[in-house]
């Protein structure tokens, strides 16, 4: 998909590795600042609002119960959406990869005579990449969302999938907004600014007769469709527009209606911070005079059928996209969302991403993380991501062990090396004996290591590493039952703290 | 409490070669509270290494040699919570996967017995106030494992507000990730260091003497970064706070 716009476009084919596409990110003072301000917010809000529910780790074990149970059974929910929803007057199409999606989308938006279309926020359309894809098709697609309008019009990406914008603050807001829509003028204050946004959008939705949206759920019992929102835009979208086009992923589909009371009380509390969302629209098929006369729902696979079959990793399909994993996530606090890669970053996107390129590319991603458990103990639907990222490392490390870049990669010989060494005992002392002989050539006089060769670099570029001790704590072990033995009886204690004691520096 | 108790230590590969003075002061500790506490010279890893850098394999032939070492253990005490969650978490996925019925069964019956130091200390021995006594200022960094994956609560907290003339000193944004992640802090550097960087900053906002954990791992990532920063504090693992007497006080080292 590259080369059909100016500006780059997050796809995990064209991603540099993790560790590499950092970097630029952790030289950005500015952005990490915004990041870091940005998330603190949100995680604070969500943090008083978890706080008050007495039931929310109940609410969590449904929540993760529901998708399960959906998972067990999704051709069959999926199917049953299929059939509601075209009893109410919708189409429902099958889209198995990203090429699919995009040329069905296409597809409508040509019968239905347009070369314009608005669009309610959705990051499954940014997977699929489909604007630079209708761009290229001769159609204009116009964001609605507050955060992507500043993207599309500072042709940025999204670095967060509730908060695409995060990344950018309120004077780069007005900058691009002063120069994009021709307003010299315009002053920083948010009543401005939304003012400005406003101005831009309200001819949009007067005029353009189609719109795209996402889908936070798609009900197999009614067939109907629901999102949330905050800004109100997309229910401009839902009603102005004649044609509308939803695209879902399969997973998003829940069994029953009833479920939605689980879903939305975790969603609004995980995402934003919020009792509930501003603005929740729920719609199902056609209704004669009202909204949209033309319905579409794309049901998109795109490599995640292919998750479905592993027990652990099926887990990741029950994501509700609500970010919270990232907004608690002290490697994404860091780097933000572009040093993923991919339109789905922190860790979810850790996760997700590499499974739907089916471990061809993203490779870097299940590294990306220092497994700390912080976004386990947030999800609201007990997504186990370390336990994820661990099989997805196990999986990955297959893969690469025995290429040649990775076999002597110094960091896999090391851990062969020691995967040796840790199975005998006397192997274990020999390599530690060793390492202490060879730790002498680079300890300095003040007792510590301050420059390691090799892998050991990335240690010491930011951290010293204390020499290795005159004695293994083995050692002393053995010392002082030998010295025990011979003063007699089993009051060794004196012997051993007398030897302990002498390495002391 | 019974002066009968017997335990194994697992010191841990790195705390073996890197920490002795940790495993020094767990078996102080230990004996004083009458516990009759044993080594087994045949340790070596946990296989932790190598499970989180992908090495599945590699991590199992580890844990096998682990659960078969202390099978007849009346208990095993580690100075390490993250080898602790290395083995409730891990073990029993690598175990399903490539080990056999027996090997599972002697794992489920020994993993009952495995106890990191604190839980060691307030729920099987059941003492708080090891009598232990430490004048200085103290904050406590709870490690991630530590945490979440054993659910330590409170009972570290438990164990300093008993040391006397300890000083404890809450730390800011406790629940942060200090950016070891083990071969992550090689694999992913910069990253890792920028992490370390924000919460050496809470750390030493502290302005305590020293910073304390259960795991030597983020110890070694902050003091190695306390040390290359001239900074002025130093790292102790909590063991030998807990060992530490008014006539034999703590060994600091480094």
């Amino acid at each position: 998909m590259s080369g059909v716009t100016d500006y780059p476009v997050l796809d995990p084919a064209l991603a540099p590795p993790f560790p590499a596409a950092a970097l630029p990110v952790l030289r950005n003072v500015q952005l990490r600042k915004n990041v870091a301000h940005a998330i603190d917010v949100i995680q604070a809000k969500r943090g008083k609002l978890v706080a008050e529910k007495t039931d929310w780790q109940e609410l969590r074990t449904a929540a993760a119960a529901i998708k399960d149970e959906t998972l067990e059974n999704l051709g069959g929910y999926l199917e049953q959406f299929e059939e509601r929803c075209t009893a109410a007057g919708g189409h429902v199409h099958w889209a198995a990869d990203a090429a699919e999606a995009r040329r069905i989308i296409l597809e409508i938006l040509r019968e239905a005579g347009t070369n314009e279309v608005i669009k309610i926020k959705t990051m499954t359309a940014a997977e699929i990449q489909l604007n630079p894809f209708l761009e290229a098709a001769g159609v204009r697609a116009y964001e609605t969302d507050l955060a992507e309008i500043i993207l599309q019009l500072g042709r940025g990406e999204p670095s967060h999938i509730v908060v695409p914008a995060l990344h950018v603050n309120r004077a780069q807001v007005r900058e691009i907004f002063a120069r994009t829509m021709g307003l010299p003028d315009l002053s920083d204050d948010p009543k401005g600014l939304t003012e400005a946004a406003r101005n831009y959008l309200r001819q949009k939705f007067l005029e353009v007769p189609t719109a795209i949206s996402g889908a936070n759920f798609l009900v197999a019992e009614t067939g109907g469709v629901a999102i949330v929102e905050s800004e109100g835009n997309g229910r401009m979208c839902l009603t102005l527009p004649r044609t509308m086009i939803t695209l879902a992923g399969i997973e998003k589909v829940v069994p029953r209606f009833q479920d939605l009371e689980v879903m939305l009380q975790l969603l609004a509390r995980s995402a934003t911070g919020e009792r509930m969302n501003p603005y929740t629209s729920l719609w199902t098929g056609v209704v004669p005079g009202d909204g949209p006369q033309n319905f579409h729902v794309v049901l998109l696979d795109n490599g995640r059928s292919s998750i479905l079959g592993r027990k652990t990793e099926r887990q990741t399909l029950r994501c509700i996209r609500c970010a919270a994993c990232m907004n608690t996530c002290p490697v994404y606090r860091q780097t933000g969302g572009h040093a993923y890669g991919s339109v789905y970053p922190g860790p979810i996107g850790a996760i997700l991403t590499p499974q739907l390129e089916q471990l061809r590319h993203a490779q870097s991603l299940p590294f990306a993380s220092s497994l700390c458990g912080a976004c386990y103990e947030v999800c609201p639907v007990k997504i186990n991501i370390p336990e994820i990222l661990i099989d997805l490392r196990a999986r990955v490390t297959d893969q690469e062990r025995h290429t040649v870049g990775k076999f002597f990669d110094p960091l896999y010989v090391g851990l062969r090396v020691a995967n040796v060494i840790f199975s005998q005992a006397w192997l274990f002392h020999f390599a530690q004996w060793a390492g202490r002989i060879g730790a002498k050539l680079v300890t300095r006089r003040d007792g510590w290591i301050h420059a390691l060769p090799s892998v050991g670099a990335k240690w010491t570029q930011t951290r010293d590493l204390r020499g290795l001790p005159k004695q293994t704590f083995h050692e002393w072990w053995r010392e002082r039952k030998t010295a025990g033995r011979q003063v007699g009886g089993s009051a060794s204690q004196r012997v051993g703290d007398a030897v302990g004691g002498r390495e002391t520096k | 409490m019974s002066g009968s108790m017997r335990a194994s230590l697992f010191i841990t590969c790195y705390n073996d070669t890197l920490y002795p003075e940790t495993g020094r002061a767990v078996v102080r500790l230990l004996e004083r509270l009458g516990v009759e506490v044993e080594f087994r010279a045949g340790q070596t890893c946990c296989g932790q290494m190598h499970a989180n850098t992908g090495f599945r394999g590699e991590a199992f032939s580890q844990a096998k040699r682990l659960v078969r070492l202390y099978a007849d253990a009346e208990a095993v005490v580690v100075p390490s919570s993250s080898c602790v969650a290395m083995m409730r978490d891990q073990y029993p996925g690598l175990f399903e996967e490539l080990g056999n019925e027996a090997l599972r069964k002697d794992f489920r019956a020994l993993l009952p017995r495995v106890w990191e130091l604190s839980e060691f200390l307030i729920d099987k021995l059941g003492v708080e106030d090891v009598g232990a006594y430490f004048p200085h200022r103290v904050t406590y960094h709870a490690s991630c494992h530590g945490l979440r994956a054993l659910r330590l609560g409170d009972r570290p907290f438990r164990l300093l507000n008993k040391v006397r003339g300890l000083e404890l000193v809450p730390l800011k944004n406790l629940d942060r990730c200090c950016g070891f992640g083990g071969t992550f802090s090689v694999k992913n550097g910069d990253v890792s260091s920028a992490m370390l960087t924000v919460k050496l900053e809470d750390v030493l906002a502290t302005g305590a003497e020293f910073c304390t954990a259960l795991d030597n791992s983020c110890l070694m990532h902050l003091g190695g970064a306390m040390h290359r920063e001239y900074a002025p504090m130093k790292t102790i693992h909590m063991a030998q706070i807990l060992a530490s007497t008014q006539e034999k006080p703590a060994e600091v080292v480094g």
